[in-house]
């Protein structure tokens, strides 16, 4: 019964007549008659907006929402604003499509250009594109910008988020190009092994994920030598809360930085809408993918801004185009902007500190306790792994108090902590944990 | 519009001109018009090897490109880097504008004369 | 208007987070970031401000018509979006224990069903973020199945000229050689060219139907069987299919694997270019490679992290709840309606490309008008911002001469329709009195005509202190 249709069937009548037509059936005409479907759709009746809510909210109900989140692996539980979850909701951004009529959005445009902008700021990048998916699909999008007709094996480093390895195994099966896996030591990239798999020509790009999906900081720089020296580009994807503070991509010599900008003041969502941030040197900026906004000015002089560079797209060089990307993710940008001003320089880095911190805290308690241990002894950011005995029933014991514990994986558990968990909250686990070890 | 007596011509819209044994290669003034205002050269580099009748590079206008391609099969000797930075030369000057020069070459399409090139953009409008 | 850092006051911020109530951890040196984070330093109220004067320089569905051709910009309603806005959707982590996230998946589970029977699909995937997303999805799909097979002589997707960029883009992108077949002035498919296209190097085709036209292509069984039994799959390009859905299924046109965009026909908003949703729906025989995550245990391949953009299936799914079997197709039917009532409005004025009922949109072809008046379809499109309507489609598709493609949608009233209608006939008349005005539109826009060749020879990506 629901719907959005304004005009009355009085109008629809009058409407079909003016066509010359009597009948809605009338329209269709060039639809063969045998496949005209001659039955109702079998999903459920349409509803008033009042009988949706309850249905949906019904659903809902079956989800757990956790007090405590001490997981992350890909997907963060940061503290966001309120000004971040209204300036994204104001109706006219919401129902845009993409700025093509540069005429009727600047708004849009302007928003996306300081997008850019930020990204910059926050990498030390110097071009950045208006957004991908997500921190995966930009990985893969990187990777394919490296190759050419000459290089075309993609490294990845296996202290990548799973996820992230498995998508850009996927765009390189789409190319039919290879992609290797550079081996771990001590839950950090194995330089030797890199540097082996390095030799011959045929090496387009190395991605490694800072810090890596166990919580450590790579040897960034190091690795970034290592891979100049064969001729081959340095990609790396970074967490964006961690740049406020850690070497950035540019200062550790990268030619590629993306990364998930989730944690940009996006919600957890059940893993989406997330969004892919791509920044790189001016020397490869025609070979970013997607869209990219620049500045102009108009037919009175004064400053404006278009969807720029156009021509690397697909709209226009069709199969030739480097992606196929259209669409990308422009309102979770405009979030990670409106994320970004809202914490400032200072919030920002307050926000790195305080998981930086927090992570620590958690795990000297945790590692106090007899049986648990850290699995690798590597400087961690905000996440660490621990090789712990009962893990399953400490998860267990956790979830009945409302928080969500690490991630199981095959070596122990993964934590994440963030500035909102608050000392009590960490005190509270850790003594949860030692009663289920008691 | 502009067809020089002394150039050869491909009728992907590229001019050649030959001269001692290299091969001078740009795009005709008719392709730059159709083009509209050139943005951006994507150029090859020195050393790189070109078949006739293949792309080499693309030029872009705001909103097409068109694939730039070889006459002749050869190796690439020298490639107008100025382009680069200034790619309105093609339009502003596109005989002068010269995109590639070709050694050794083993290899030539078949290129038509000023006044066959003239009828065919004519043909095409 | 002033850019967000021009207002950037050193030393002001928002109090968000509480003193860190645990010992500081400091960073070694050699990990430590060197140069300053040069990010803007506001206020709340500035931050609000400054949003809001850029807001009111966008144009949305909610501003007024916007009839872009292919994008389906219907109404979207405010229901889906306070549902998604839940916290018990938001606030759930992707890799949460199974028996706390019944919820989302019941979403999944609950959408995927109503669209499979919706397109005819038995399988769908949400984790393609956008439309080219699932496309490069559902030809993965088709690679994956010749792989399986053995048959590894298929080389070749064939795509109509027609078809929108992304389709050989994503061809391409599967390590595909492209066949461009022409079409028939209608853009329908020219069957003889089909046929001589079709071979054993044949991997599929990909299709739009109703056209990229507008245009419902009648022979559809006939070129799905040929394509079939040269041994390809068929591959359904889901942006028109808000002409049909409840009205004829792409699984009975014979196709095997689909892309929906829920942004267009689920009535998703579009967000200023994204989040969309590229939801892939196969055959039974396909289901095997459709992708998974494999931090959430599953082999197989994978086109983002985790389950896709699950927020944006919340909404779709309350939009399908909200029109169930009923609604469903009485949308696609008023959106025939409006586009076909809309065509005949302008009957006299601006000529349509095709003399004939069209689907959901119409394509006008002012070349005739542009040769009487000198009056491009650029400019009649500007004139429209003129008017505070959103310009249509221009020049798509490419084998209409000037062509301008509008797509009412069915949320559009017979009223609205009117004005338009009146507004465009107004310009046919302007254009035949005032040519040179009607060159130099828009006159009262936000901005003149922007310099798109200064953009693109002098690119400036992003604002620096010095500028």
């Amino acid at each position: 019964m629901g719907h959005y249709i304004p005009s009355t069937e009085a109008q629809q009548k009058q409407m079909l007549c003016d066509i010359g037509l009597n009948d809605f059936k009338d329209l269709y005409k060039d639809v063969p008659a045998s496949m005209y479907l001659d039955r109702k759709l079998d999903i459920p009746e349409g509803k008033s907006e009042l009988e949706v809510q309850r249905a949906m909210a019904s659903i809902a109900s079956r989800n757990k929402v956790y007090k405590t989140v001490l997981r992350g692996a890909g997907s963060y539980d940061h503290y966001i604003p309120s000004i971040v979850r209204y300036i994204p909701a104001k109706e006219e951004f919401l129902t845009a499509y993409t700025p093509y009529q540069a005429e009727l959005s600047q708004g849009v445009l302007q928003s996306i250009f300081e997008y850019q902008t930020m990204i910059c700021m926050l990498t030390g990048m110097d071009v950045s594109n208006a957004s991908v998916y997500d921190g995966a699909t930009a990985a893969a999008e990187a990777a394919a910008m490296c190759r050419d007709r000459k290089r075309r094996v993609t490294l990845i480093s296996e202290s990548t988020h799973p996820d992230v390895i498995n998508t850009v195994r996927t765009y390189c099966f789409g190319t039919d190009d290879e992609l290797r896996l550079v081996p771990c030591k001590d839950g950090k990239t194995d330089k030797e092994a890199l540097k082996q798999m390095l030799q011959g020509a045929d090496v387009s790009g190395f991605y490694v994920q800072q810090p890596n999906f166990f919580g450590l900081f790579e040897d960034a720089t190091e690795l970034g030598n290592i891979v100049h020296e064969a001729g081959a580009m340095f990609i790396m994807g970074c967490n964006p809360i961690a740049l406020a503070i850690m070497k950035t991509p540019a200062e550790c010599g990268a030619d590629i930085a993306v990364g998930e900008g989730q944690p940009l003041g996006l919600p957890m969502g059940y893993g989406g809408p997330y969004l892919g941030f791509m920044a790189t040197t001016a020397k490869n900026m025609r070979k970013l993918p997607g869209r990219i906004v620049g500045q102009t000015t108009d037919s009175k002089g004064e400053r404006c801004f278009v969807l720029s560079l156009q021509a690397r797209e697909q709209h226009i060089r069709r199969e030739k185009a480097s992606s196929n990307i259209c669409s990308n993710e422009a309102l979770c940008a405009l979030t990670a902007s409106v994320y970004m001003a809202a914490m400032g320089p200072s919030g920002m880095k307050e926000v790195a500190s305080q998981c930086m911190a927090k992570a620590h805290y958690l795990a000297a308690e945790l590692c106090s306790i007899k049986g648990v241990k850290m699995c690798f002894d590597g400087r961690f950011f905000h996440e660490f792994l621990l090789d712990m005995p009962k893990a399953d029933e400490i998860l267990a014991k956790l979830d009945e108090n409302g928080i969500l514990g690490g991630l199981r994986t095959s070596d122990g558990i993964l934590w994440c902590v963030t500035e909102k968990a608050s000392k009590v909250d960490l005190d509270r686990t850790v003594s949860i944990v030692r009663e289920v070890l008691a | 519009m502009n067809y020089p007596k002394e150039l050869s011509y491909a009728k992907t819209h590229e001019w050649v001109k030959t001269e001692d044994g290299v091969s001078v290669i740009g795009i005709t003034d008719y392709a730059q018009h159709a083009l509209g205002d050139v943005v951006f050269v994507n150029l090859p580099q020195e050393g790189d090897v070109v078949t006739a009748g293949e792309s080499f590079g693309d030029v872009e206008s705001v909103k097409a490109v068109s694939d730039i391609i070889s006459p002749v099969t050869g190796t690439i000797c020298a490639v107008n880097e100025e382009l680069a930075d200034s790619p309105e030369l093609l339009n502003n000057d596109p005989y002068g504008a010269w995109i590639i020069k070709v050694q050794d070459v083993s290899d030539t399409d078949e290129l038509l004369d000023a006044a066959a090139y003239e009828a065919l953009c004519a043909q095409e409008g | 208007m002033k850019l967000i850092f021009e207002k950037s006051v050193n030393g002001r911020s928002c109090t968000i987070l509480p003193k860190c109530d645990v010992k500081q951890t400091c960073l070694d040196e050699d990990l430590e970031r060197q140069s300053s984070l040069d990010l803007p330093q506001l206020g709340e109220s500035d931050i609000s401000r400054h949003y809001t004067e850029l807001c009111k320089n966008v144009y949305g569905v909610n501003d007024g018509f916007y009839p872009l051709g292919s994008c389906t910009m219907k109404y979207n309603p405010r229901i889906d979006e306070q549902i998604a806005s839940m916290p018990a959707f938001t606030d759930i982590h992707p890799l949460a224990p199974e028996a706390s996230t019944e919820g989302c998946r019941e979403v999944l589970d609950l959408a995927g069903k109503y669209l499979c029977e919706i397109t005819g699909m038995d399988d769908m995937t949400f984790q393609p973020a956008a439309g080219a997303h699932g496309e490069f999805t559902g030809v993965l799909l088709i690679k994956q199945y010749h792989k399986a097979r053995g048959d590894e002589k298929r080389t070749k997707i064939i795509v109509p000229d027609s078809a929108h960029g992304t389709n050989p883009a994503t061809a391409a992108m599967c390590g595909f050689q492209v066949v461009n077949i022409s079409s028939s002035e209608d853009g329908c498919v020219d069957l003889d060219a089909l046929k001589a296209a079709l071979g054993e190097d044949t991997a599929g085709l990909m299709l739009t139907n109703p056209n990229t036209l507008g245009i419902f292509d009648e022979n559809i069984l006939e070129i799905t069987r040929l394509v079939h039994e040269a041994g390809g799959l068929c591959y359904y390009d889901g942006a028109n299919l808000n002409a049909v859905m409840g009205i004829v299924r792409p699984g009975d046109m014979g196709f095997d694997c689909i892309h929906l965009n829920l942004h267009k026909t689920f009535a998703t908003p579009h967000g200023g270019g994204g989040p969309g949703a590229g939801a892939v729906g196969c055959k039974a025989f396909l289901k095997d490679y459709l992708p998974s995550s494999a931090i959430m245990g599953s082999k197989g391949i994978q086109v983002r992290s985790f389950s896709g953009n699950f927020l944006v299936v919340v909404k779709a799914l309350t939009y399908i709840l909200t029109l169930g079997r009923e609604g469903i197709p009485e949308a696609a039917r008023n959106a025939v309606l409006n586009a076909n009532y809309l065509m005949k409005r302008l009957e006299g004025t601006f000529e349509p490309a095709f003399e004939r009922i069209c689907m959901h949109e119409f394509v006008l072809g002012l070349g005739r008008f542009k040769e009487q008046t000198g009056v491009s379809a650029l400019d009649v499109a500007k004139s429209l911002i003129d008017r505070g309507i959103h310009p249509p489609t221009m020049y798509f598709p490419l084998i209409v001469h000037e062509a301008l493609m509008f797509e009412p949608t069915e949320t559009e009233s017979m009223e609205t329709l009117d004005h338009v209608a009146d507004v465009l006939r107004e310009l046919y008349e302007l254009a035949h009195k005032d040519p040179e005005y009607m060159k130099g539109a828009p006159h009262n826009a936000q901005i003149g005509r922007p310099d798109e060749v200064q953009a693109a020879r002098n690119p400036i990506l992003r604002w620096k202190a010095d500028d």
